[in-house]
């Protein structure tokens, strides 16, 4: 209990001096998940519209394939981005491994399926015949799909929510790929797990209060978006 | 003569997994330019899937329904700019989570006309609205909803404007408002208007003409005194009469 104290004031004065590593791996870890997360909900929101409006042949598999993707352990992920971009995998001539490139592409692949489940999931809660009163008032198919997700906006924020949680903490996929390089691919998960191995518990803490900190300043501010997405009915 | 703005059948749609079509009306029937036809019929008659059909939000599975120079088929959609020229009420309507304002508007922005806010206005007028202009469209009663919802059809001036039980389970004054404001767009405007309804005495009210729907069928089609004074078919003397139970 002594040393979790101890830790914890040492975490308050490393995080008061301004720490230059502590706050390098700060910045890389939201700038690599920041991106991530942008490039995933890219993707995620159209692919998870479809999903969830489409009546198509296949539906039922992608939609497992989804579900199952939501479930993918990162450090799996990491393995197969590794394979994939290691000097003799397919993707070998980029020359991303090692690179906070290599991050995004592991942290892409798991915020994908998330964000696309999640925002599936809210967009099948629309009242269906929203859209059918859209396209009656001449909407657009594509016009009519984005009031749609408008409506689901509060499940589509947490499906955004849900994709930065689950890539800002994950710690496998970017060991993996990222090699926990100092300056240049050591972000915070990755940092706390070498300062723990090494036994510096209060620079892990201090790391850990930071990331939970921020995050929770994140998720904030993206909840204060939120606004409210009930739809009305007579 | 009136201008034919529909024409509408033969025409047949039918669902997957039931043996019977929803709708099948076989002998053309044309509708006028500024003409308030009421369709009248039991629940499941097919009135709904007709006017789905008119408001080209779904395709007929046989035969076609014309609109004015274009041609609504099982393998060909109207043209946006044609479907553009019809709105449809429904009977439930379904409000985005915006103000009445944005809901009214809804129409005018899909067709990128930006910044009509004296139409928008004007049709919030018409539904005796104004003042809940900028209220949430979800604090709205049944009555004032679905009165958004007719200004919200109304704001673009469709040609036709198709009107899915639009006061089922309103009150009186809501059911009388709603009557006054067809009436003064058929007077004003000319605008066509189909009503699908099974409240009779609603029919009656509003109408230059009825038909009578039963199983997807159209079983007689009249004008109003006719229909409700001289009909020739026996379904339809007993719906006017009121001993077909639905």
């Amino acid at each position: 209990m002594n040393d979790l104290a101890a830790g914890f004031l040492r975490a308050i004065e490393l995080i008061a001096a301004g720490d230059a590593s502590l706050w390098e791996a700060v910045g890389l870890s939201f700038q690599v998940s920041g991106i991530a997360l942008v490039l995933a909900a890219l993707g995620g929101l159209p692919l998870g519209a479809w999903l969830g409006l489409g009546r198509f042949r296949g539906r039922g598999l992608a939609i497992a394939l989804i579900y199952t993707g939501m479930g993918l352990p990162p450090v799996v992920v990491g393995l197969f981005v590794y394979l994939f971009l290691s000097r003799q995998g397919p993707f070998g001539f980029l020359g991303w491994l090692f690179t906070p490139n290599a991050m995004i592409v592991a942290q892409v692949i798991i915020a994908l399926p998330l964000i696309t489940g999640f925002v599936m999931a809210a967009v099948m809660g629309v009242d269906p015949d929203l859209r059918r009163q859209l396209y009656a008032l001449g909407a657009t198919t594509t016009q009519a799909t984005i009031a749609v997700i408008k409506e689901a906006r509060a499940g589509v924020v947490v499906a955004l929510v849900a994709g930065f949680g689950g890539i800002v903490s994950e710690v496998g996929a970017v060991m993996l790929v990222g090699g926990n390089i100092q300056g240049s691919t050591r972000v915070l998960t990755t940092a706390i797990v070498l300062e723990t191995r090494q036994g510096q518990f209060d620079r892990a803490i201090a790391l850990g209060v930071i990331l939970l900190v921020i995050s929770f300043v994140i998720n904030l501010a993206v909840l204060g978006l939120q606004g409210r997405g009930t739809l009305v009915k007579s | 003569m009136s201008e034919t703005l529909y024409e509408i059948g033969p025409v047949e749609v039918r669902y997957p997994g039931r043996a019977a079509p929803a709708l099948a009306i076989a002998e053309p029937l044309a509708v006028a330019r500024g003409e308030i036809l009421a369709i009248v019929g039991p629940s499941g008659a097919g009135k709904s899937t007709l006017l789905r059909v008119l408001a080209a939000v779904e395709k007929p599975t046989g035969g076609q329904v014309r609109f004015g120079d274009e041609t609504l088929t099982p393998a060909r959609m109207l043209s946006l700019a044609a479907r553009r020229r019809a709105s449809l009420v429904f009977q439930r309507p379904i409000l985005l989570n915006e103000s009445v304002t944005d809901n009214v508007a809804y129409g005018l922005r899909v067709r990128g006309i930006h910044g009509a806010a004296a139409r928008v206005q004007h049709a919030l007028s018409l539904v005796q609205l104004s003042q809940l202009a900028r209220q949430p469209a979800r604090t709205l009663s049944g009555g004032e909803a679905q009165r958004v919802a007719l200004a919200r059809a109304l704001v673009v001036e469709p040609d036709a404007l198709l009107l899915d039980e639009p006061t089922a389970n309103l009150d009186p004054h809501n059911v009388s408002l709603i009557e006054q404001i067809i009436r003064a767009q058929h007077t004003q405007r000319a605008m066509t208007s189909i009503i699908v309804t099974h409240n009779i005495f609603q029919a009656r009210r509003l109408a230059t003409r009825v038909g009578l729907l039963l199983n997807g069928a159209l079983v007689e089609i009249a004008d109003t005194e006719t229909f409700f004074e001289r009909p020739r078919d026996e379904r339809t003397r007993a719906f006017v009469r009121g001993d077909m139970v639905y």
